[in-house]
């Protein structure tokens, strides 16, 4: 805390702190800072799939009185993304007048200038949805990354002096776009494992945990799910969505074969050149916003006298690549406008306004080199959400 | 000398206020909440006192509902050795809650009373003011410097146009500025201290004041949204639009 811009003590500085605990249950949401690092030092990724992620966008809307159908669900699938682009909308009555409405892009999306937050806006406009929603004003916004591979992508859940659980593994169950009782359900069975191993002697690792898990109804509900996702990412939308049907009606998850995810996220996208522009509509400012007042209703906000927390690892390699190959995805993917290629000098460069930023991590995700470094910011920094909306 | 230091628990200065749809106040289901930012400093600058050597305790005060502790915990994580709430439900305005602070501070018997020149939720800039008037003291608004000496404190105003320096005789009441000073955080290691801090709860009811509001909210609503610019065509219209439209010139 207290570090300026340029790295040095500022006059609030306080060290950080370093805590020691005999096990460490890691439990930060999708594409955790300090999971990503104990996934990859102590390789408990090997034999399974690559995670894919999706990226969730939602608004609150207070809507008329006379609209509201406390407890109305409507799913979508499919437009405005085409058949090969996995993504889909839900859109909840709830509370007073309140209605939630969200959208989800697959991030293996191939084509760089979809850009999922114009997606988002777009549906707004379909029939389905703008009945809903026209008379209501819209109170929230946030995006967040889910993690879409479930059973095929777990890793390994336990390691030396700690565990992983919920997102931190990737508990959500994706047909469902639920994770909130599977990840309370990991919590416990990574308690339970945990407290057994800390009363025995000589133990650093919550090996039962595991087995744990297999014996439990989380195992069977991922298992069961566990070839809906990778169906779309196989064979489309529209195939895709059949297969699931027999998958979930005939065999009832139990087929006897799994699909698996050949690529990560960020090796799904094609070049400009290969990928057919979007020409996406203009806000209308009554149902459709453009970015920045998006942006500002997610509430975020970071000390500004700090290192910037998005980093390039290679900052040379943005021209070449991230420009001149994808005409800047990150510009498009990013739902905060954190992202944006400016031009100075008759040539390119990339502008970071980290402090928009509403830690989503889809950078860190989908940048096509893995060049984009998702740091923690200062503690209290980041986007204010009103609790249960 | 001992310092009281009043606290408000306000909606988080980065939530954009929502008003409620029967337009009676601010909607605050859900919504994060803090301390006031001007209450942060008068903390900070208690503190500071403390540190010096120029005050032996400070004492943090709010009066409202049970969720206010979580802010009385964060003042003495910065810092302040004790914390006393209030307690009450009720809708207060800036006349009840100088009632209340003036029975806490009549006991306690500080030497100073420092605190935020007003909330950012009402901005009403009084309760500082009413709590000197009632409390007979000399007071210090709008402070960006406190110096304390022999029984006497130095306060920097920040006033219209420039700065105004004056000096009070202790117990007195400092409202605090923007610029007196940075917070400091919160650190874990005093987070976890402060859970151990005494915080003495007191029902506003046994206090014997009257606290009944002499206000009536008759709507709240927001700002109006600003209207969408124009492009003009060159000067003439320019100077036709702001003479026969806006009426400027």
């Amino acid at each position: 805390m207290g570090v300026t811009r340029d790295g040095e003590q500022g006059p609030n500085f306080a060290p950080g702190m370093i805590l020691r605990a005999r096990q460490t249950i890691l439990t930060e949401g999708v594409r955790g800072s300090i999971s990503q690092r104990v996934m990859k030092q102590f390789d408990l990724r090997q034999g399974v799939d690559p995670q894919t992620y999706g990226l969730g966008i939602k608004e609150v809307w207070e809507i008329p009185a006379e609209k509201h159908k406390p407890g109305f669900v409507q799913h979508s699938f499919g437009w405005p993304m085409d058949d090969g682009t996995y993504g889909g909308a839900w859109l909840y009555h709830f509370g007073e007048n309140l209605v939630s409405y969200g959208f989800v892009t697959g991030l293996d999306y191939s084509n760089t200038w979809l850009s999922p937050f114009q997606e988002m806006q777009r549906l707004k406009a379909h029939p389905e949805f703008a009945k809903h929603l026209e008379g209501g004003r819209r109170l929230i916004y946030g995006a967040r990354a889910l993690s879409e591979g479930g059973f095929q992508a777990l890793p390994r859940l336990s390691f030396p002096g700690g565990v992983l659980a919920g997102d931190s593994a990737g508990f959500l169950n994706m047909p469902k776009i639920k994770g909130t009782h599977t990840a309370m359900k990991s919590g416990m069975l990574a308690g339970e494992a945990i407290a057994e191993t800390l009363g025995q002697e000589g133990s650093s690792e919550a090996t039962s945990y595991t087995e744990r898990f297999k014996s439990s109804w989380l195992f069977k509900e991922l298992f069961e799910a566990r070839n809906i996702r990778p169906a779309f990412a196989r064979w489309g939308n529209r195939l895709g969505a059949l297969y699931a049907g027999i998958d979930s009606v005939i065999f009832r998850g139990r087929a006897p074969w799994t699909l698996h995810f050949s690529h990560t996220d960020h090796e799904a996208l094609k070049p400009a050149e290969k990928s057919k522009p979007i020409a996406y509509p203009k806000p209308d400012g009554a149902l459709t916003f453009d970015l920045t007042s998006s942006v500002f209703l997610s509430g975020t906000n970071h000390e500004e006298d700090q290192p910037i927390h998005l980093k390039l690892r290679d900052p040379s390699k943005w021209l070449p690549v991230n420009w001149a190959l994808f005409r800047s995805p990150e510009s498009r993917y990013c739902p905060a406008g954190v992202y944006e290629a400016l031009e100075e000098d008759n040539t390119m460069r990339l502008q970071i306004n980290a402090q928009n930023c509403v830690h989503c991590k889809t950078c860190d995700i989908k940048d096509p080199t893995q060049n984009i470094d998702w740091c923690v910011p200062e503690g209290a920094g980041g986007p204010n959400y009103p609790v249960g909306m | 000398m001992k310092i009281v230091v009043p606290v408000k628990r306000v909606v988080d200065y980065n939530i954009k206020p929502r008003v409620k749809a029967d337009n009676s106040g601010v909607d605050t289901q859900g919504v994060k909440m803090s301390m006031n930012p001007f209450d942060e400093i008068a903390v900070e600058e208690a503190v500071r006192l403390r540190e010096k050597g120029a005050a032996s305790e400070v004492v943090v005060v709010t009066i409202g509902v049970t969720e206010a502790q979580p802010v009385l915990r964060t003042a003495m994580a910065m810092g302040a050795d004790r914390a006393i709430l209030v307690q009450t439900d009720a809708e207060l305005e800036p006349l009840a809650v100088a009632k209340l602070l003036k029975v806490i501070i009549d006991r306690e018997n500080p030497g100073l009373v420092v605190m935020g020149k007003q909330a950012i939720d009402d901005d009403m800039n009084a309760t500082g003011q009413i709590l000197a008037a009632r409390l007979n003291w000399p007071q210090g608004t709008f402070a960006s410097s406190v110096t304390v000496e022999d029984g006497r404190i130095t306060v920097v105003r920040e006033a219209d146009g420039g700065l105004e320096t004056v000096r009070l005789a202790l117990p007195a009441v400092v409202t605090t500025d923007l610029r007196l000073n940075e917070p400091r955080y919160a650190t874990m290691p005093n987070i976890m201290k402060a859970k151990k801090k005494p915080l003495e709860t007191i029902a506003a009811e046994t206090l014997g004041v009257d606290i009944a509001p002499r206000l009536e909210t008759v709507k709240v609503v927001e700002p109006p949204v600003r209207q969408a610019g124009i492009k003009v065509t060159g000067v003439a219209e320019l100077v036709g639009k702001l003479r026969d439209e806006a009426k400027v010139i």
